[in-house]
């Protein structure tokens, strides 16, 4: 039972120390400490590790480091449960700015599960800027421990420490309450502390996840927010890594030692502002979050419905904005993730009773629920229940798996039942019909515990597949249309069947199909403003790039563009307002405050284009990163059944006519899917035709010799790992 | 017929800038939208009337994701 952490030892006693460390507190010169701090756990060696000029220079910080010290840990032949892979918290010049919102974000680099290659994802909380206070611009670790072990950094001492310690449970939601309790000195100090923790089920699936903890002063609670996507929690659980603990007491508006604080106070001021006047006209983030997009989603058919079947349910409004509104606890100072965030967006749901599971009784904090966990749930599984959303959500983040990965594998393996596929027996006893919220719930217990049919659910969607079709034989081609996987990882919560750039957007993302690469659904699909392939192409460029940026400096991508000035788009036109001139100009002056270097909106990109190439090449270099392993599914591209082309007749019926001029009359269903599905399939290989051309990429997607020399990543390795893909 | 994001439609007597976007269910809140190039206002959607021929773009900001 849950209850086994209360066997915790409340002492040191019972705890091997197996290593012990001591540096030099914190010292942060301009954003950075040009050092980064080493630990293999089957070495038991705790290392001081420097930062070399070159690589501060071509890869700026954060996930761009976090490639480049895993590039050097790793072979090709890596995989990701080897001990030689490593999980890297990056931080980032950025991080920890108090004066602008979002400079909290943990970025982390691991070899994932999944996709079997190099993963970034992100989180809020306070472990990353504590982590750079304390002097570290980077956390690497390499090696197994032998049984489980918390990790501490005292931040304020200078000690690193590494404690093994007796079996106990590992889901976050009480661990984290009882360490922050033991590693603060009083009430006051649990602020000081933020840790990294995941669960049960990231030791028996491959969704692992990270939830990085603040401390939520106001309502005495220890509050998560997770790094989700690749499966790095499953990363972290089979280093045996029960938790890291950081503390560190002293933040100040200027702990970043920067530069220019001038210039960091303008760009903050003017963005507070915005935020704090027009929020509640524009995203509601301060209300409700990202779960705003919920009802737009549905409203711009974008919502996906039963595995990405339709874009919008008649019975969407059960778990509207509206809804949201009222169950979420409103106006908490505390929902802000790092100090200083005027967008506030990490709600909570308070006092929810749970009604499964084995917290079943317990009132607990639910942090959440995003658009993404909602949509997933509600929408992807046909299960329109609050209650249910937030049971799943709770138990989700609490065994430590991602949410957006269970839900859409979820959904997969309910249309697999709809159809025959799996059966009861297959399922053990389970009717995964969609609409099911027992089913999905007993399922996600399943998965947490490595029981049942949890074990195989757990895989993912890729190896499922493969597993229904040599066990029991299933339409590899079905299954290959309707599993909405790329490269190994599970689509998140949006229909891109209209908008092929999204599609793009999707299938060319270097860690797969996740929407923080690039979101152009507006932008394509509805205001028609990117009707070319270069226009696309164009847009699948810059956007990547620009959000690759909120990750090698260590921000967040919510303020960028969920808030905006109110003439943005009167002063700006086409894909420029697109960009938020204002807030790029914002970054720009940050970058500058902090580091004391100019830099344009042009070398901005280009800060970007390295790590992002970079990381394509890390694929390539895996065994991946061509054309081949950009091909999403077809539910991705279009109708993939009868049912779903009839849900949406008028409109593929109006394109077969006047866009591609194929006579329907008389033509059956199956006929007319035939053709469009032939169309369409080759307008994604032309996009992605463009897409390479306008990033520097030959025909097969490989970084061309000329990109890489004129990014000046252009390393012995990777120049002869190129050439082998030259024609 | 009138183009909204250039592609056609059907126009219809007064439709005005709130009705259409009611039609065509844009509730995003980030929105801007212009008649034949010309900026209208949010205060004056229920007020202004969208005629034959006319070309209507509501751009909505990137947000998402």
């Amino acid at each position: 039972m849950f209850r086994e952490n209360k066997s915790m030892p409340e002492s040191d006693k019972g705890r091997k120390l197996l290593a012990s460390f001591e540096f030099e507190p914190g010292k942060v010169e301009k954003g950075y400490t040009d050092r980064r701090l080493y630990i293999n756990l089957s070495e038991n060696k705790i290392e001081e590790k420097p930062i070399d000029l070159q690589v501060k220079e071509t890869f700026t910080g954060g996930r761009g480091y976090g490639m480049w010290y895993l590039w050097n840990a790793v072979s090709s032949k890596t995989k990701w449960n080897d001990p030689e892979n490593e999980i890297i918290f990056c931080t980032g010049p950025i991080c920890g700015v108090t004066q602008y919102s979002g400079t909290g974000k943990t970025h982390v680099v691991s070899l994932s599960p999944e996709t079997e290659t190099v993963n970034d994802n992100n989180a809020g909380g306070y472990f990353a800027p504590f982590l750079k206070f304390s002097g570290w611009d980077l956390l690497e670790i390499q090696g197994k421990a032998k049984q489980d072990v918390i990790i501490f950094i005292d931040g304020n001492k200078g000690k690193v420490s590494i404690k093994e310690i007796p079996v106990i449970n590992s889901d976050t939601y009480l661990l984290i309450e009882k360490l922050t309790e033991k590693y603060a000195d009083n009430e006051k100090d649990r602020r000081n502390i933020s840790i990294i923790s995941s669960g049960r089920g990231a030791e028996n699936t491959n969704l692992g996840i990270l939830n990085v903890s603040w401390y939520d002063v106001r309502r005495k609670h220890v509050r998560v927010k997770q790094a989700g996507r690749g499966g790095t929690g499953s990363v972290f659980r089979d280093k045996k890594i029960l938790a890291i603990v950081i503390k560190y007491s002293g933040v100040s508006a200027n702990s970043n030692n920067v530069a220019s604080p001038e210039l960091i106070r303008k760009a903050g001021e003017r963005l507070t502002k915005e935020i704090l006047t027009l929020d509640h006209v524009q995203n509601g983030m301060r209300e409700i979050g990202t779960v705003n997009l919920l009802d737009h989603m549905q409203n711009y058919e974008c919502l996906p419905v039963h595995n990405f079947k339709f874009g919008s349910h008649p019975d969407a409004f059960k778990v509207n904005s509206k809804v949201w509104h009222q169950r979420m606890t409103q106006k908490q100072a505390g929902d802000s993730c790092w100090v200083g965030c005027a967008l506030r967006c990490s709600h909570g749901v308070d006092n929810f009773a749970l009604f499964t599971g084995p917290l079943k009784g317990e009132k607990v904090l639910v942090d959440g629920p995003e658009y993404e966990t909602t949509a997933g749930f509600a929408g992807n599984c046909g299960c329109f229940d609050p209650d249910f959303v937030l049971e799943a959500n709770f138990y989700c983040d609490n065994y430590g798996i991602d949410t957006i990965g269970v839900s859409t594998t979820m959904a997969f393996l309910m249309e697999c039942y709809e159809n025959g596929i799996i059966n009861k027996e297959i399922t053990g006893g389970l009717e995964l019909n969609f609409g099911n919220t027992k089913a999905v719930l007993e399922l996600i217990h399943q998965m947490a515990e490595g029981r049942g049919f949890g074990k195989i659910a757990g895989l993912g969607i890729r190896q499922i597949k493969k597993i229904l079709v040599e066990k029991y034989r299933a339409d590899a081609k079905f299954l290959q249309d309707i599993g909405m996987e790329c490269k190994g990882m599970e689509f998140s919560e949006y229909v891109t069947k209209e908008s092929l750039a999204q599609q793009g957007g999707y299938g060319i993302a270097n860690k797969g199909p996740q929407h923080d690469e690039s979101w152009l659904i507006f932008m394509d699909q509805v205001n028609n403003q990117i009707p070319t392939f270069e226009d696309k192409a164009e847009a699948l460029h810059y956007f990547p790039l620009f959000r690759t940026w909120f990750s090698i400096v260590g921000l967040c991508k919510l303020p960028w563009n969920d808030i905006e000035p109110q003439d943005n788009k009167q002063k700006y036109h086409g894909m420029e307002a697109a960009k938020v001139p204002e807030h790029v100009e914002n970054y720009c002056w940050l970058f500058e405050g902090v580091t004391g270097k100019h830099l344009t909106p042009e070398e901005l990109i280009l800060q970007s284009e390295r790590v992002h190439n970079f990381q394509r090449l890390f694929n390539l270099r895996m065994g991946f990163g061509t054309r081949e392993h950009d091909v999403v599914p077809y539910r991705a591209v279009g109708p993939v059944t009868a049912e779903e082309y009839e849900s949406r007749r008028e409109l593929y019926d109006q394109q077969l006519q006047e866009v591609i001029n194929f006579d329907i009359e008389g033509k059956t269903t199956e006929e007319k899917m035939k053709v469009l599905r032939a169309y369409r399939e080759e307008q994604y290989q032309m996009l992605c035709d463009a897409v390479y051309k306008r990033r520097g990429w030959e025909a097969n997607g490989v970084p061309t010799l000329e990109t890489i020399k004129k990014l000046k990543i252009d390393f012995p390795e990777i120049v002869e790992l190129v050439k082998k893909y030259q024609s | 017929m009138i183009k909204v994001n250039r592609r056609e439609r059907e126009w219809e007597q007064n439709l005005t800038v709130d009705l259409l976007l009611q039609k065509c269910k844009y509730t995003f809140p980030l929105i801007m939208v212009k008649i034949n190039g010309k900026y209208v206002p949010k205060e004056k959607y229920k007020n202004t009337l969208i005629k034959d021929n006319d070309d209507v773009q509501v751009i909505h900001s990137i947000a998402g994701g």
